[in-house]
């Protein structure tokens, strides 16, 4: 049904893990042995704990950007709507006085309303993913600043900034919007590799054709897909909310492309159809990591962008040459 | 599995890339300078200030930024890095001015001196201290020059801000309009103000492209605009073609902040009538100063230093102080 490197593989050379699955790892481990090396304060419980609160808003909205291109799609509409949904949480909060539960519920569910429209748009009107969520893109950014006047929301209730909360492990002190990201990648591996819905997203993104002929109802994955990716960016939002302390309306504006990087970077193809929604995570770790070590070695922060960059190559080539050999 | 080989070197080649941009450690002060971009050459002359006076103390300066002006996330990420880093000082020119607070919060909680340039934060008390221009009374220097050099003829006003809720571009904005002389105005005044001369406002980002639309659109508005007030000289470079275009150049008076080398050539060129000139290398020399007697004493500073303002034109008027564009250009930055 795909093409997931799998145990299922009859000669040796296959039961290698690929390129694209190897690639992340190495890249990440390298990072690691280096900044140790170069800081001593890289290597320890509290820095790593910092870099995956660092992560922890892209990481979220990044599974959503993994589902919309395991299918062959592309969203980039990620960081707006999530901006959207945040001035929608906090202001209903703060100027309106919802409870903020409720608060919370209302922005998710302008993430997931926004989703479901570019759903709408891709599968009743045929438009292509990318034309679509440009535009969708320019809507949720204008209504954010029409809504909140480009004014910044502060003083908080304390449930908005739940994830921002910390408990002790061993010393290191660890959020809970860490923990909620790391539970929302298992959750969403287990569908994908476990669940007939999971499998039918990767038969939809490797040949939408032959997925229909299957019996796939492929334009209720897609629908349900896009749609999910927006409940995603809801969750973010929240996340950036406690992290940050405040609703901001310039928040989101480069998340499109750092989402499509971790993805990338985690070794899914652009293509569709292949890839594992764990590697996303590496994948966002990865850039978190060179933007923490960069700094506590003194190096610049152009030279992130660098090496994102001269990541991002050697990651598409991987998964072109893997293309090839499978 | 010869192309595992081809990525492992390449990957090795990266660690080398990697290895011989690290520097080594010891125990000296570490300071470290947020900017709102890389790219903007204000805050490479604030860097480039920051990094000769580390280097003359013998400090340690960690630097970094957000991706584009107003990312604040960006900028909270390099202040919990720093923080991690050992940095015991930090300088910062907030691009959001509420929304960076509760990371200054705790980065001063943790004992981090924190020290904003440029720009304030909302409350101000939130840093330590401020070192900065005082950009209200920019903008009354080229309010007043340009109050002498319409000599009270009929005046119609285009003001070309920056973008809505920021503090420097109201502040700017309106010390323009108290110094032309409209009523009713302080540095106190907290929202953009306007008066019956000013026919058009428009947002520019203090983005060149930006500042040309805005001046076309504004002169389909109204054509017979003879004064307009631009955030910083790319806008007035915009502003400037847009006039072009449309054959006005000569009758209508632009002035303008900031005094980059750029927007100084355009003033001797007769493009800008008149900017007035900051000084970013200077904020960055001060926060460096402050931030090695920190780590060397213990003492914090406090408070607000203005870093100056100086009126440069080559079309000096009876009753405004100004100095001419050779001593702007001697004291300006960027290319």
């Amino acid at each position: 049904m795909s093409e997931q490197p799998s145990v299922k593989t009859k000669n040796l050379l296959g039961r290698l893990p690929s390129l694209t699955v190897l690639g992340p790892f190495v890249a990440l481990i390298l990072a690691i042995i280096f900044f140790s090396v170069q800081s001593d304060r890289f290597l320890s419980g509290p820095n790593f704990s910092l870099i995956l609160q660092q992560v922890m808003v892209v990481g979220v909205l990044a599974i959503g950007q993994t589902l919309v291109i395991l299918t062959g799609g592309i969203d980039l509409s990620v960081g707006f709507v999530m901006a959207l949904g945040t001035m929608v949480m906090t202001k209903f909060a703060v100027e309106l006085g919802l409870p903020p539960l409720l608060a919370v519920l209302c922005g998710v569910a302008v993430t997931t309303a926004f989703g479901l429209l570019n759903g709408l748009l891709i599968t009743r009107i045929k438009l292509p993913p990318f034309i679509v969520t440009l535009g969708t893109m320019n809507i949720a950014f204008a209504l954010t600043q029409i809504y909140s006047k480009a004014q910044t929301v502060t003083g908080l209730p304390d449930l908005l900034l739940f994830w921002g909360n910390t408990f002790k492990l061993g010393g290191t002190v660890i959020t809970y919007g860490v923990v909620l990201m790391i539970v929302l990648y298992l959750l969403v591996w287990f569908v994908l590799s476990e669940t007939a819905p999971g499998r039918h997203l990767y038969a939809v993104g490797n040949n939408p054709e032959a997925a229909r002929l299957m019996g796939i109802p492929t334009r209720r994955v897609l629908l349900l897909t896009y749609t999910i990716a927006g409940f995603f960016y809801g969750i973010a939002g929240w996340l950036l909310v406690s992290r940050t302390s405040v609703g901001d309306p310039n928040a989101g504006q480069t998340e499109n492309l750092e989402t499509i990087t971790a993805v990338v970077l985690g070794g899914t193809s652009l293509f569709g159809g292949r890839g594992m929604v764990l590697g996303t995570l590496l994948g966002a770790i990865i850039v978190g990591v060179f933007r923490n070590g960069l700094t506590l070695t003194g190096v610049s922060s152009v030279y992130q962008v660098l090496i994102t960059g001269i990541l991002v190559i050697l990651a598409v080539t991987a998964d072109q040459l893997s293309k090839r050999r499978g | 599995m010869r192309k595992s080989v081809l990525l492992a070197l390449a990957l090795a080649a990266l660690g080398t890339l990697l290895l011989s941009l690290g520097s080594a450690q010891n125990k000296q002060p570490i300071i470290g300078l947020i900017t709102k971009t890389e790219s903007n050459p204000f805050f490479v002359k604030m860097k480039e200030g920051a990094q000769q006076a580390a280097t003359r103390l013998g400090a340690k300066l960690l630097s970094g930024a957000g991706k584009t002006d107003g990312d604040n996330a960006g900028q909270v990420a390099a202040l919990e890095n720093m923080v991690a880093a050992g940095a015991q000082t930090i300088l910062i020119t907030p691009s959001d001015s509420k929304a960076i607070v509760p990371a200054i919060q705790k980065a001063r909680a943790a004992g981090v001196m924190v020290i904003a340039l440029d720009s304030p934060t909302e409350p101000a008390s939130a840093v330590d201290a401020l070192f900065a221009t005082n950009n209200y009374q920019a903008g009354v220097l080229i309010g007043q020059y340009a109050k002498a050099a319409m000599a009270g003829k009929p005046v119609k006003i285009a003001t070309l801000d920056l973008f809505p809720g920021q503090p420097v571009g109201i502040a700017r904005h309106n010390g323009f309009l108290a110094g032309f002389g409209v009523a009713g105005i302080t540095d106190k005044t907290a929202q953009q103000a306007t008066a019956p001369q000013v026919v058009c406002s428009q947002d520019t980002f203090g983005d060149q492209a930006k500042g040309q639309t805005a001046m076309e659109n504004c002169l389909q508005k109204d054509p017979g605009i003879n004064l307009v007030y631009t955030i910083n000289e790319p806008a007035a470079a915009g502003a400037y073609q847009a006039l072009k275009a449309a054959g006005k150049e000569k009758d209508v008076l632009i002035v303008s902040v900031d005094g980059g080398c750029a927007g100084v050539r355009n003033v001797k060129a007769g493009i800008i009538g008149a900017t007035s000139q900051q000084y970013p290398l200077k904020m960055a020399e001060l926060g460096v100063e402050a931030g090695v007697n920190y780590a060397k004493t213990g003492k914090k500073v406090s408070g607000y230093t203005d870093t100056g303002v100086t009126l440069i034109t080559d079309k000096a008027l009876p009753g405004v102080n100004s100095k001419d564009t050779a001593f702007g250009l001697a004291n300006c930055w960027g290319q």
